[in-house]
């Protein structure tokens, strides 16, 4: 039966497109494969996620070897939840992505942005999908390298720096997650990671996985741009081409947040990495540091992108914060703000994305004024700001509530004061773009009328993506709801 | 129709005038008869609602659960209904003055302002029937993004400046204490509906009780509690009757309106009274009344010296509220009402003489009674509220709150109210005295006569509201003792 595989073709079917768009070498057929492929992708997450949703996880032996020897995925809820993240993202921004991206690249290049694409969502998938950790480390490779593609695909020459530093970095991330899994191979003879955390329990205290924890951590922290390892990410968002910024922001690190949180609750053990090794100290004070430095530079940019992407490197600081907190609870918010940071993140991206599209600029300075002349798109801007910042009944609200919930449950006074600080921050950074927008004199080359306004597929994402803002701030099963059930599942 | 479905209608006619304001884009006179007759459809479901809650009912209703914790739920207590029912009435009359007055003065994007007006009231409504603080919460900050687009109305660079501060006190005050405050109270009480007799009487910790205060009372920055009133003067940029329905009356009175709320359903008096350092909030709130009126006294700008006379007023209900014993928490509410009927005259006023003659400045007004004698007859009769003679409203509440301060011996407070009256009558009298009284300074400017009807009517019927108010109390206070019922 075709459903029994549904596992590994959520892999499979981009891995093998990807090639194919090579060999179209035309970018509209290309972006209408990738299309097609990221809608069936993202039916087949759909898929998953009713399956396990009643508490069956799904175990599939690749090649029928089973595990521990073989390779095998392992879907349960919180790998159904990313999945349905990643997907739902890659679908709604590769349909938008064609005018965009074909205003941005070279034409004869567009056919290889569609292949790295598919390669990336090949890349991410696997890592939530798999269940083995070198496995696991080669999906990583997979997404990363194709974003480094991604990124220096741009006309843009400067993203050329931004890929070569988004390269060493991620190579030493990812160097320090192998050694990671190279030295756990080294002290239990397994790769699986379930079989991994049952070996583990012997030879803990070792300094072997402690040290193996340690590289692990720092890799991740690399790769999900936790401060003070976030220096690729600003250039990297700023410098690519605006839907790849999309992309990126929705999905990359809240992969590697995802690894961060099965790594710890699914094969250190919750014990061993938060009671014995303090690892939820480290991380707290890392996020601290992340949610202030990311607001408050978020304030200095003139480029909407840097300003967004610094502001990403802030909410990824809330996701570490709610692990920190290392209560069911504070897990929940962290679960909750991937989905609901994914969700807002694309929203505000997307209305750059129009407004790159329509006038080639994304610095602030040069944008007064627009709400008069795309009215639409600052409304949606609005909107995603709002609920950045966290405003009721949006999104944003929902998650940031459950976080102080959870730091007040745990004690953690001082959070509190440093989230709602923050959200001060995030109201000066977005207002800094709203006020702009709504109330400064139109600047003189907005008025031009001969600039092309921005594709109606763009402007569909865009709605889809704002809605969901309000949707998901109001009907909270999927975000709140799924999340909740996953850490109430990680934790007993 | 049950009493859920009436709350529902309440809170659906002005949201759904918002949309039929913006459909009437283009067509004047319809827009506005919409919003008229809007305000008068909620005057009709509130003012039907009210017989319940006399009957000693509270009617609520369970509009959404966003998720276990996080209702949207409503439910009607007497003074929520209180204050709905200024806030529905005076929508009318400020709609009534709105038309003379934007049109008098060519206001341009008209449309926007009554679609922002009618969000203002639907958050204010609300505000009002919110049966928990999460809801209440909610409303709160429709309300702040609401009304920023009516401060920043003219959009000059000043409009902006003070729109800048208006959303950033109240947003950053709101998010940084309020919330915080809301999410502990959910922490500690594992709800936050508002019941008779509080939430919070198991908590032990008379500290925890305290900072909890604290952040209320500095979280709900529409209070305009010192430091946190900067707002309240940079809103006046607003047009008049943004300033009279809004900053006099809709959102200030949610600060204070949602202080009493959680003093008495959240905390209750009780609870609080047991805990001696508590009077911070008598001293914070008292120093605000008299600093507040000594600056007002300094202002010539008609419309700043209104704004601190508002923060010393608001600051009367707070204090009012830290008296803690009901005779005081009554004299609270009926403040609420007493001051709204008593500002919104003034600035109607400050608006009428602005529209009829373009003055601001204080020292500008001599002989302008005058020109202008319904004008300022009315703000001699607000100004006479807001001092607290006889025979205006603004009378009964000092009377219950100053019994309630003799209650409790506290003569810091009786000391407060004495001296605030004679600061209110020192920056008010002068102002009548020099309009009616002096010679106009130079004539050419004065000749102007009267403002618009509407402008007119709507000052003469809120300032006759004042004085019926303490002629005929029967209503307001049947309504009070009911509320003192449920907070002693």
């Amino acid at each position: 039966m075709l459903s029994n595989h549904l596992p590994i073709l959520q892999v499979v079917i981009p891995l093998i497109f990807a090639p194919v768009c090579v060999i179209l070498r035309n970018g509209t057929l290309s972006w209408v494969l990738a299309s097609l492929v990221s809608c069936i992708t993202f039916i087949i997450a759909c898929l998953l996620l009713t399956s396990v949703s009643g508490g069956n996880n799904i175990t599939y032996a690749l090649g029928g070897w089973v595990a521990p020897a073989g390779i095998e995925y392992h879907v349960d809820l919180l790998t159904a939840y990313m999945l349905l993240i990643i997907n739902a993202v890659a679908a709604v921004v590769v349909i938008a992505a064609r005018e965009s991206m074909a205003s941005e690249i070279a034409s004869d290049r567009l056919y290889l942005f569609y292949a790295a694409f598919l390669l990336n969502l090949t890349g991410l998938l696997g890592v939530v999908m798999t269940g083995d950790a070198f496995n696991l480390f080669v999906f990583i490779e997979i997404a990363s390298l194709s974003s480094y593609a991604m990124i220096s695909i741009s006309r843009d020459r400067r993203c050329l720096y931004a890929a070569f530093k988004y390269l060493i970095l991620g190579t030493i991330g990812a160097s320090f997650i192998l050694i990671s899994v190279g030295l756990l191979y080294a002290v239990t003879g397994t790769l699986n990671i379930f079989d991994l955390s049952d070996r583990l329990g012997n030879v803990e205290n070792t300094n072997t996985v402690i040290t193996a924890l340690i590289f692990f951590t720092i890799g991740i922290a690399i790769k999900a741009a936790i401060f003070p390892l976030h220096l690729w990410l600003p250039d990297a968002y700023t410098y690519s081409p605006v839907i790849v910024s999309t992309f990126l922001a929705g999905t990359t690190t809240k992969v590697f947040i995802y690894a961060l949180i099965r790594f710890i609750y699914s094969l250190f053990g919750y014990e061993f990495s938060f009671n014995q090794l303090v690892l939820n100290d480290l991380l707290m004070i890392l996020a601290c540091g992340a949610v202030l430095y990311g607001s408050i530079q978020a304030i200095r940019q003139d480029s909407i992108k840097r300003l967004l992407a610094y502001s990403s490197i802030a909410q990824i600081g809330y996701m570490v914060l709610g692990i920190s907190i290392a209560t069911e609870l504070g897990l929940a918010a962290s679960l909750a703000h991937v989905f609901n940071h994914a969700v807002i993140k694309v929203a505000l991206f997307l209305s750059v994305a129009c407004i790159i599209y329509r006038y080639n600029t994304e610095m602030i300075s040069q944008l007064h004024g627009i709400s008069k002349f795309m009215p639409y798109t600052s409304a949606c801007f609005l909107f995603g700001g709002l609920s950045l910042i966290g405003i009721p009944l949006t999104a944003g609200f929902t998650s940031k509530w459950l976080l102080i919930q959870a730091s007040f449950s745990a004690g953690y006074w001082s959070l509190v004061i440093i989230i709602v600080f923050s959200s001060i921050l995030s109201i000066l950074y977005v207002w800094k773009v709203v006020e702009a927008a709504y109330f400064k004199t139109p600047a003189v080359e907005l008025s031009n009328n001969n600039t092309q306004n921005a594709p109606r597929l763009l402007y569909i994402a865009l709605f889809i993506f704002v809605l969901a803002n309000l949707y998901f701030g109001t009907e909270t099963s999927v975000n709140i709801g799924f999340a909740k059930d996953i850490a109430y599942g990680l934790v007993n | 129709m049950s009493s859920g479905n009436l709350i529902l209608i309440a809170l659906i006619i002005p949201l759904a005038a918002t949309v039929l304001i913006a459909l009437a884009n283009k067509l004047p006179n319809l827009r506005e008869a919409i919003t008229l007759l809007s305000a008068v459809a909620l005057i009709i479901v509130v003012y039907s609602i009210l017989p319940l809650v006399l009957d000693g009912n509270s009617p609520g209703l369970l509009l959404f659960e966003i998720f276990p914790g996080l209702e949207i739920y409503f439910e009607l207590e007497p003074l929520g209904m209180l204050f709905a029912c200024i806030a529905s009435l005076l929508w009318l009359i400020n709609s009534i003055y709105s038309i003379g007055y934007m049109r008098g003065n060519n206001e341009s994007n008209q449309t926007r302002f009554y679609i922002f007006f009618a969000i203002a009231i639907f958050s204010t409504i609300g505000v009002a029937f919110a049966g928990n603080l999460v809801t209440l919460f909610i409303f709160y900050e429709v309300l702040t993004l609401s009304t920023y687009p009516l401060v920043t109305h003219k959009g000059t660079q000043d409009a902006i400046h003070g729109g800048r501060v208006y959303l950033g006190i109240l947003l950053s005050t709101s998010i940084c204490f309020f919330l915080s405050a809301i999410i502990w109270t959910n922490v500690l009480a594992d709800t936050t509906d508002f019941k008779t007799g509080g939430i919070l009487n198991h908590v032990n910790d008379n500290s925890i009780i305290l900072l909890l205060l604290l952040l209320y009372a500095y979280g709900i920055g529409k209070a305009a509690l010192m430091p946190m009133h900067k707002w309240l003067p940079a809103a006046m940029v607003a047009p008049t009757p943004v300033s009279a329905l809004l900053h006099a009356v809709a959102v200030v009175k949610a600060g204070v309106f949602s202080i009493v709320k959680i003093v008495s359903y959240i905390f209750s008096p009780a609870l609080l009274s047991d805990i001696i350092e508590l009077n911070f909030l008598l001293y914070l709130s008292g120093a605000t009344i008299i600093i507040a009126s000594i600056i007002a006294l300094k202002s010539d700008n008609l419309k700043r010296r209104l704004a601190y006379s508002t923060i010393s007023q608001l600051s009367y209900v707070i204090m009012a509220t830290a008296i803690l014993v009901p005779i005081s928490i009554m004299g609270a509410a009926m403040h609420i009402l007493a001051h709204a009927f008593g500002k919104i005259t003034l600035f109607f006023a400050a608006g009428s003489i602005y529209t009829a003659s373009g003055k601001t400045k204080v020292s500008e007004l001599d002989g302008i009674g005058r020109a202008m004698p319904w004008t300022m007859g009315a703000f001699a009769i607000g100004s006479l509220s807001m001092i607290g003679v006889p025979p205006t409203a603004g009378f009964l509440s000092k009377w219950f709150i100053l019994q309630g301060a003799f209650t409790i011996e506290s003569w810091f407070a009786v000391t407060v109210i004495v001296i605030s009256t004679l600061l209110n009558a020192a920056y008010f009298l002068p102002i009548v005295y020099m309009a009616f009284f002096k010679e106009a300074k130079s004539h050419n400017t004065i000749s102007n006569g009267e403002a618009p009807l509407p402008i007119v009517l709507a000052l003469c019927f809120t300032a006759l509201m004042t004085i019926v108010l303490f002629l005929y109390p029967v209503y307001a206070m049947q309504i009070l003792t009911l509320l003192t019922g449920n907070v002693s």
